[in-house]
């Protein structure tokens, strides 16, 4: 029977992924010296599984590497070693050594080896030189002892008679020695007590076998293996005791028609062949793992989620039926009203339908937000300082595919924390402030987004600084007066990254331009606040999904247009009066204390026969990283949600635009994308209130 | 048709486990973990059961161990899961009542026929 291993390399690589966040949480949480047994017994079952798992399923790297680990965390277990930090350290790194090969393997690619090698040293220094046989290779490949000619041998059984209760037959033994060649049984039956004084639960019984097999003697040992504590038994070889080996020598007969029964069998080629497969054949090896195409990746459902979906499709086939009935009657007034309860209903149906999918892509932030403890430990220890973790809303659930993007951003900014935010404890103590610094992430639901806080307790940004350096780098103007908070915001404008801030940590190329691009690629947004000598807060708000969103459709010659509705502070007619023009055809319009820019979409977008004069249109007033503009529009269409699909992926990329969506007249309308349209029109704003008209170059616009 | 109950805390395992024994013609339940495993072999008789040895809540020692003292599995192959460096688990789990055990790693083939030992 051939089995394909591959069909399980899924669930393998998935629960093995698992064990490894399991066993670094556990390690963070574990204090050297007052570990508890059960935290241990955790770590030690992880690591114990993934070994398994690798070995059977053929990735010797990993369970020789697990190996060591395993090995210590046993000791530990099994109180023959204490716990210390350096054992936490250097599990940690094996587990990231751990992640990256199983990784690799995914992607089925050979993993990098040097890491493992050099961990696995340390880790058997620790163990002290003790030797680390029974790697997997030698559990499956026992050589094969096979003889060349067939030998005969005496084998004597005699169990104890407790022997059935240990769940043991010897008529499964005596099949298969069977299997291993020509078999004579005698029975013996001479302890077998008169009948009243028989327990019928014992083994009275016991054999004498001839086995002539070109098998070894250890073909035979293994058939007696789990019982050689529980019965006698010898083995011998033996020469003339029984008649046969004679004739075995000089009829070839016989020993050719024994090894040809005793191959079919038996288990003991099967294995040999596979490890064949392993070594040597590593093409078919890979092919096998074809299957596991590493860019599927799964999602876990509740079976709740799955439930409630299910209840929701009957009753959506309820109202079904329910509408096709009226549909057959002749239309009478009452089956109109009928007609439209029922339409009603499946509009209720569909829209609890629609949010019950979107929710099984949900999962909770607790897998972003799991990886922290981990960093906080590892960057706090390099730059000694003393951090604690606070994690807040961690059953916050977030759309799948936004937690993936959203990964990055979050750990650029908690380094940030780490490394400009929070002072070293001398620092901390000079202030008056707990040695020890706080950082905490606080995730929660506000309206239909969800807002993820990034503060800490530090020395909040250097506002003069920021300032001198936003100068020198020609962002602002000497003599801009800018608020706090503007000045704050410098900091996510390109080209803001300077020497002064960039350390082995935080200053890896990565400027706070590229978080806020990240961020506002899934539509959302980032802000900073923060007070000198109490901490910052990083702000980013994100919608609940990617796939849906409240839009306000807009009308723009003959051409609709949907702008999302969570980026519009108001629509209003214009007061022509309160229009100045600022030069290079820009008009703002004067709204309470603001200026707003106008935009016009259809010069934008090159739409002819759009209705021009400012007192004929609509403004819709957008908000995009607090600043606003005006888009001007020649009327307001319904409000609606809309399904959002990727122009990128059907098309191509498009300035100005997010996506697009199919009405229901089936009209394909195209989402406005604010902060694109913005930058596509030439306003741009550096952090003051001026408008600049003319772009650099270096801005990056599309042709 | 025999019935083989099952037992290890890793998913991929029991899966493996399951599918081989499923596709042999044996009739296949799966348990977590000795406690589970202990449930469902007081609700239903097997006729044997293959358990791994490090699982969280029961252990498959300890789930040996109930099993045995229990009259409809006093007979009953009982095999453990242990791995190369479990070797002293071996003992611990005959001394339970383990009837047998099979070492990890090993393939679907080397597990039907060490099963082959004990039920047929």
């Amino acid at each position: 029977m051939s089995i394909d291993l591959s069909q399980f390399f899924d669930v393998f690589f998935e629960e093995s992924f698992e064990g490894l966040d399991a066993m670094e949480s556990e390690l963070l949480n574990l204090e050297p010296g007052k570990e508890d047994q059960e935290t241990i017994n955790t770590i030690f079952r992880a690591a114990h599984s993934i070994k398994g798992g690798s070995g059977t399923f053929g990735f010797t790297a990993v369970s020789d590497f697990t190996h060591v680990l395993e090995t210590l965390l046993d000791q530990i277990r099994n109180g023959q070693r204490q716990l210390v930090a350096e054992h936490v350290n250097l599990l940690l790194k094996a587990i990231d050594c751990l992640r990256a090969m199983l990784t690799a393997l995914q992607a089925q690619e050979e993993p990098e080896q040097q890491e493992a090698n050099e961990l696995k040293q340390r880790f058997e220094a620790i163990l002290n030189g003790e030797n680390s046989t029974g790697v997997p290779e030698q559990a499956i490949s026992e050589p094969e002892e096979q003889a060349a000619l067939p030998i005969t041998f005496q084998i004597d059984f005699k169990p104890l008679p407790y022997l059935f209760k240990t769940g043991n037959e010897p008529l499964y033994m005596i099949a298969e020695l069977s299997e291993l060649g020509e078999l004579e049984t005698q029975a013996l039956h001479d302890e077998v007590p008169k009948l009243k004084q028989l327990n019928a639960e014992d083994c009275y019984l016991y054999w004498r076998f001839f086995l002539t097999t070109t098998r070894g003697e250890s073909a035979i040992r293994e058939i007696f293996e789990w019982v050689e504590d529980d019965a006698e038994i010898t083995i011998v070889q033996c020469g003339g005791l029984f008649e046969e080996p004679d004739d075995h020598s000089e009829s070839p007969n016989i020993p050719l028609s024994v090894p040809a029964e005793a191959e079919l069998p038996v288990q003991a080629p099967e294995p040999s062949k596979m490890v064949q497969d392993n070594k040597e054949e590593t093409v078919p090896v890979k092919d096998a793992r074809k299957n596991t195409d590493p860019s599927t990746t799964s999602i876990r459902v509740g079976i709740d989620k799955v439930d409630s979906l299910i209840n929701m499709v009957g009753e959506l086939v309820i109202t079904q039926a329910m509408l096709s009935q009226i549909g057959e009657q002749e239309i009478t007034e009452s089956s109109i009203a009928a007609l439209q309860e029922g339409l009603a209903q499946l509009a209720h149906n569909t829209r609890d339908l629609q949010e019950n999918v979107m929710r099984i892509r949900m999962l909770p932030i607790s897998f972003v937000f799991s990886r922290f403890p981990r960093l906080v430990r590892d960057i706090s220890q390099k730059l000694n300082k003393q951090v604690e973790l606070k994690l807040i809303g961690e059953q916050t659930e977030l759309d799948k595919t936004v937690m993936e993007k959203l990964s990055d951003p979050m750990v650029h900014l908690v380094r940030n924390s780490l490394d400009h935010g929070l002072e070293t404890p001398e620092e901390r103590i000079a202030q008056g402030k707990d040695p020890v610094g706080t950082v905490t992430l606080n995730a929660f639901h506000q309206g239909g987004n969800i807002v993820i806080e990034i503060m800490d307790d530090g020395k909040g940004l250097d506002t003069e600084k920021i300032r001198s350096k936003a100068i020198q780098n020609g962002l602002i103007q000497e003599q801009d007066e800018l608020t706090v908070d503007e000045i704050n915001e410098l900091i996510f404008m390109p080209g803001f990254s300077t020497a002064d801030n960039v350390s082995e940590i935080s200053g890896r190329g990565v400027g706070m331009d590229v978080v806020r691009k990240n961020i506002q690629a899934l539509n959302g947004s980032v802000e900073v606040s923060s007070e000198a000598g109490v901490g910052s807060t990083f702000t980013i708000r994100l919608p609940l999904t990617l796939a849906i969103l409240d839009g306000q459709l807009v009308q723009v010659a003959d051409h609709t247009y949907i702008i999302p509705l969570i980026s519009i502070v108001e629509s209003l007619q214009i007061d022509i009066a309160k229009v100045s023009n600022v030069g290079k055809g820009l008009q703002v319009l004067r709204l309470r204390d603001e200026y707003i820019p106008i935009l016009r979409l259809y010069d934008i977008f090159n739409h002819k026969g759009a209705r021009e004069e400012l007192d004929k249109t609509l403004l819709v007033v957008v908000e995009n990283d607090n600043y606003k503009v005006g888009i001007l529009v020649d009327d307001l269409l319904a409000q609606q949600q809309v399904v959002i699909k990727s122009l990128e992926a059907n098309y191509q990329r498009v300035d100005g635009i997010s996506g697009a969506t199919i009405l229901g007249d089936g009209t394909v309308s195209l989402i406005i994308d604010i902060s694109g349209l913005i930058k596509l029109s030439g306003l741009r704003r550096p952090g003051s209130s001026e408008l600049l008209v003319d772009l650099k170059a270096d801005e990056g616009i599309p042709a | 048709m025999k019935k083989i109950l099952a037992v290890d805390d890793s998913a991929s395992m029991r899966q493996m486990v399951g599918f081989t024994l499923k596709k042999a013609g044996f009739d296949v339940v799966e348990a977590k973990d000795g406690s589970e495993a202990l449930n469902l072999a007081k609700q239903q008789g097997f006729d044997a059961v293959i358990s791994d040895v490090n699982m969280p809540v029961m252990d498959g020692i300890t789930l040996i161990r109930e099993l045995r003292s229990l009259p409809d599995y006093k007979f009953t192959p009982l095999l453990m899961l242990t791995t190369e460096s479990g070797l002293d688990k071996k003992s611990e789990g005959k001394a339970a009542g383990a009837t047998g055990w099979i070492v990890k790693p090993f393939n679907p083939e080397q597990l039907l026929a060490v099963l082959k030992k004990v039920i047929r």
